[in-house]
């Protein structure tokens, strides 16, 4: 297809499913927290607006789980369709990693999933907030695995290879690999963080309609102390990644600031924009501020960083790709700091829940956790290679044997399917949030006719039928 | 000395197949039932006895595929990629009918019977391909070296086909049984007409299959039929008889869990029986799980969480089917 190989297509393919599948797993894991809030907040100071939160964002949070799930299946079977010799070369710790994943973090999503969404009836207050905890746990959990397994192939230890294949000697070493702790941190606080900017927009979005209730105030406010508390942390967990990453993988980071080369004794400009051009070895119409990037990465005047001319062609990362992703990333980083300042600054003037201006800006930013997250995996996986092991096993020599017309297919077939399937979903989950919260439990009863049983989903009724769709007549 | 890992790793995965099949088995049912249950509230119904619990019973294939790949990487990586095209389909049979629990209920008029329709139609082809994936299981692979040598549809033969439908069946046999036990009144009654034809044609299935294999594959009849193994292994055959004629009597009274208890024996002893032929290869036709097995170092760290962590597992799954237990009634739901 167009030319590509059969290499680029598995990786296409990969890259593909994957960023589908994170973006429900970052909401799942954001809001699974927040439920967690909500509840405890309802049980402790029996405010039914947090009850009635509770419900709104459960409803949404079921759509998107089964979402979650569903993805989540492929990714668990691709590393042997797509990466057989990966799997057979290193399944010896990503096996295990994903293993122990599913043992204590899939099951017990899943297992309390039930009684927290369909149990709110059947079980006592105490077991159904243990049940919110327990899945909200299993989303942390999960996260801690995975990532400990990604981290371990951007910079493994712990190992030896034996007769051709990955022998893990040391299973602390493997997990606790030293870009771990910062990829956890920066992934969980990066969930978290997609999660506020969406209950906020939606909670922005009800107040300019003029819905101002008590459930879209305080949703509104807790949102906007979490951007504001939270954005900081983040970028401070950033920079730090970004120095580890220097140290571990130095061509990363090169190809991120777009660096060819030092002149001696000369520090590294930071260059703000700019095109780097991998084959003339430079980085075009660069608009850079001197020695900021000195202070960036070495937190020194003058101190340089290798540049990638010190690193053989076929050792680059792509840095045309990775040099926009970041920047993508950061960018968006410091809007959401403007965001919490301004919050901040509104709620002192008295006008957080009317200034016009602020909360457009506040609906505007809803998407762009999950953009920056985006960006930021993308930074992290193509920067990696052409290694798929870092330093240990490049990419080409992972990929299965399949014909590029079978993967062609094959993902074509997967892009039509996501969009469709997940297309809808996420219109469902939009339509939901443009319901807003309702009191519970005060719903008139089901009329006679019409629907005979009340259907046991966790989202009570038919969002189209509130939707702008006219049914029946289509456009 | 004393624990033998891939013996015990073989084991775990078999148990987790089976609870998959178990599991996975009759909320997939449910959906090849669909065609034959046409009444909109009574397809709610259905829906509803699994809402509360497929998740879980789902994350048993996600379990098997990752403790594969844990104990036996040289079988995860030649399996899937042998099976690529199986694989593909069944995981877009998962994602339509996965999705569709949630959304057929929020559609609206116009939009509900495609979600009725991707339902059925995920269901269908899930258990289609598991079937196909079976079939050419057992058939065998070309390996070379540690890699996979064949094309892309060596999976495809006349057997695999066969395998496939007979999963259909057997999924639908343990669909019905569990409707019959958790609903009641006139979808029951429904339910109980289908489940005598379905029991005959399932074992129907297993028979032809059992005189297929040994036909077809020398090593498999010298397992069943060589001295002594042809004592020791005949009680499968003869429980698979008794348990059809108990199955018979049963549908024609008033009991309700028992059908499903027998659907589920039928089902084991099925498995059992392919547990006998194949063993101890994990590729077949000649590599065994001692040849698969990846280090001791993999297979004794994930054993740790394994033994501690699944007994778990199941009390909590356990707990989640006594909070969801009884009959679901048409009308009765969320609140
Ligand atoms: C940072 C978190 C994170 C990352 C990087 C990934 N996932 Fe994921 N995954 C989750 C966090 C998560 C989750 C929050 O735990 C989900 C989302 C919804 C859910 O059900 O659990 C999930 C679901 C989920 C499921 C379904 C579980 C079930 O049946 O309940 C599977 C099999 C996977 N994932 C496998 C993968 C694989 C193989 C990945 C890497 C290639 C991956 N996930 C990346
Ligand atoms: C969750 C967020 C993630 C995103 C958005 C993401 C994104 C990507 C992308 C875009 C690629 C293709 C890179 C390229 O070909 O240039 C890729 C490759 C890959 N990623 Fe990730 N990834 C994520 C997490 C993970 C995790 C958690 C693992 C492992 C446990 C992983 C393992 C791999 C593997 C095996 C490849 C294929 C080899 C390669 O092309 O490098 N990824 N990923
Ligand atoms: C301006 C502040 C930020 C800085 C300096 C920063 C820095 C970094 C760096 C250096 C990486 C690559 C690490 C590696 O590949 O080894 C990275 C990855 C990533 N970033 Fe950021 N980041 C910032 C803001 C954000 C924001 C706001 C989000 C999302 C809300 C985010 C989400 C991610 C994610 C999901 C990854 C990939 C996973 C990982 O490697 O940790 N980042 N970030």
């Amino acid at each position: 297809m167009f030319g590509l190989t059969a290499l680029e297509l598995a990786r296409i393919q990969f890259g593909f499913t994957i960023s589908a599948h994170i973006i429900f797993p970052a909401i799942t894991i954001g809001l699974a927290s927040y439920l967690v809030t909500l509840e405890g907040l309802w049980l402790w100071k029996k405010d039914t607006t947090y009850r009635d939160l509770y419900h709104f964002w459960s409803h949404v949070f079921a759509v998107n789980f089964a979402m979650g799930v569903v993805s989540g299946i492929v990714m668990a079977y691709q590393f042997g369709t797509n990466w057989s010799y990966y799997s057979a070369f290193a399944g010896t710790i990503t096996g295990p990693l994903l293993s122990y994943e599913v043992l204590t973090a899939f099951f017990l999503e899943a297992g309390f999933l039930g009684v927290m969404l369909f149990g709110w009836n059947k079980v006592g207050p105490g077991l159904h907030f243990f049940a919110t905890v327990m899945v909200a746990i299993g989303t942390l959990m999960s996260a801690t695995w995975i990532l400990a397994s990604n981290s371990w192939m951007q910079t493994p230890q712990g190992f030896e290879i034996i007769n051709g294949r990955v022998v893990p000697v040391d299973w602390l070493k493997v997990i606790f690999n030293p870009s771990f702790p910062y990829r956890l941190a920066h992934m969980t606080v990066a969930a978290f963080l997609s999660v506020a900017l969406i209950v906020g927009a939606s909670g922005a979005w009800h107040l300019l309609k003029r819905r101002d209730t008590p459930a879209v105030r305080t949703m509104f406010s807790m949102a906007m102390w979490m951007v504001l508390i939270v954005t900081p942390i983040q970028i401070v967990i950033g920079d730090q990644h970004g120095l580890n990453t220097l140290e571990h993988q130095p061509a990363k980071i090169a190809a991120v600031e777009g660096h060819w080369e030092n002149k001696p004794g000369e520090s590294v400009p930071l260059i703000l924009f700019g095109w780097p051009d991998m084959a003339a070895e430079t980085t075009r119409y660069a608009l850079q501020v001197p020695h900021l990037g000195s202070v960036v990465l070495t937190h020194s005047w003058n101190d340089q960083i290798r540049g990638l001319k010190e690193f053989a062609p076929e050792d680059r990362p792509n840095s045309t790709i990775v040099f926009w992703t970041f920047r993508i990333m950061a960018g968006l980083g410091f809007l959401m700091l403007l965001l919490g300042l301004w919050g901040a600054w509104a709620r002192w003037r008295h006008e957080l829940y009317r200034s016009k201006l602020f909360l457009r800006f506040a609906v505007l930013m809803g998407p762009a956790g999950l953009v920056a997250l985006l960006a930021g995996w993308l930074t992290t996986e193509i920067g990696r290679q052409p290694w798929v092991v870092y330093g240990v096993m490049r990419t080409k020599d992972a990929v299965s044997n399949h014909s590029a017309l079978a993967l062609s297919i094959t993902l074509i077939v997967f892009i039509v399917m996501y969009l469709t399937v997940f297309g809808t979903g996420i219109r469902y989950m939009l339509q939901l949030v443009a319901k807003g919260p309702q009191p519970y439990g005060e719903h008139p009863p089901e009329p006679e006719s019409g629907r005979p049983a009340r259907p046991l989903s966790a989202v009570p009724d038919s969002v189209d039928a509130a939707s702008e769709l006219p049914s029946g007549s289509r456009r | 000395m004393g624990i033998d890992l891939p013996v015990i790793w073989a084991v775990i995965i078999g148990f987790g197949l089976m609870m998959y099949v178990v599991m996975d088995g009759f909320d997939l049912g449910i959906g090849i039932l669909f065609p034959f249950i046409r009444d909109r509230g009574d397809r709610d119904t259905m829906v509803n006895t699994v809402a509360p619990v497929w998740d879980g019973n789902e994350t048993w294939l996600v379990l098997g595929g990752a403790a594969l790949m844990a104990a036996f990487p040289l079988a995860y990586s030649v399996l899937l990629s042998a099976l690529y095209i199986p694989i593909f389909l069944m995981l877009a049979g998962l994602i339509w009918r996965g999705v569709a629990f949630e959304f057929r209920f929020k559609a609206d008029e116009t939009h509900r019977p495609f979600w009725d329709k991707a339902f059925a139609w995920g269901s269908y082809i899930a258990t289609f391909s598991q079937g196909v994936a079976l079939g050419a299981f057992i058939n065998g692979f070309k390996v070379t070296g540690a890699s996979y040598d064949g094309g892309s549809f060596d999976w495809l033969s006349p057997f695999s086909l066969f395998t496939g439908v007979a999963l259909i069946v057997a999924y639908a046999l343990l669909g019905c049984t569990w409707l019959i036990m958790k609903t009641e009144g006139e979808l029951q009654h429904r339910l109980k007409a289908l489940a005598p034809t379905m029991t005959l044609v399932l074992v129907a299935a297993i028979v032809i299959v059992s005189v297929w294999t040994p036909l077809t594959h020398p090593s498999i009849a010298t397992r069943w039929f060589s001295f002594p193994n042809i004592i020791i292994f005949s009680p499968v055959p003869v429980l698979v008889v008794a348990t059809t004629w108990v199955m018979m009597r049963v549908l024609r009274n008033e009991t309700h869990a028992s059908p499903f208890l027998l659907a589920l024996l039928l089902l084991f002893l099925g498995y059992t029986g392919l547990a006998i032929s194949l063993w101890p290869n994990i590729i077949p036709p000649a590599i065994s799980i001692r040849e698969a097995a990846g280090p001791p170092e993999s297979m004794g760290f994930t054993l740790v969480g394994a033994l501690f962590v699944i007994p778990l597992i199941l009390g909590y799954t356990a707990m989640s089917y006594y909070v969801f237990r009884g009959k679901v009634r048409a009308g009765e739901g969320y609140h």
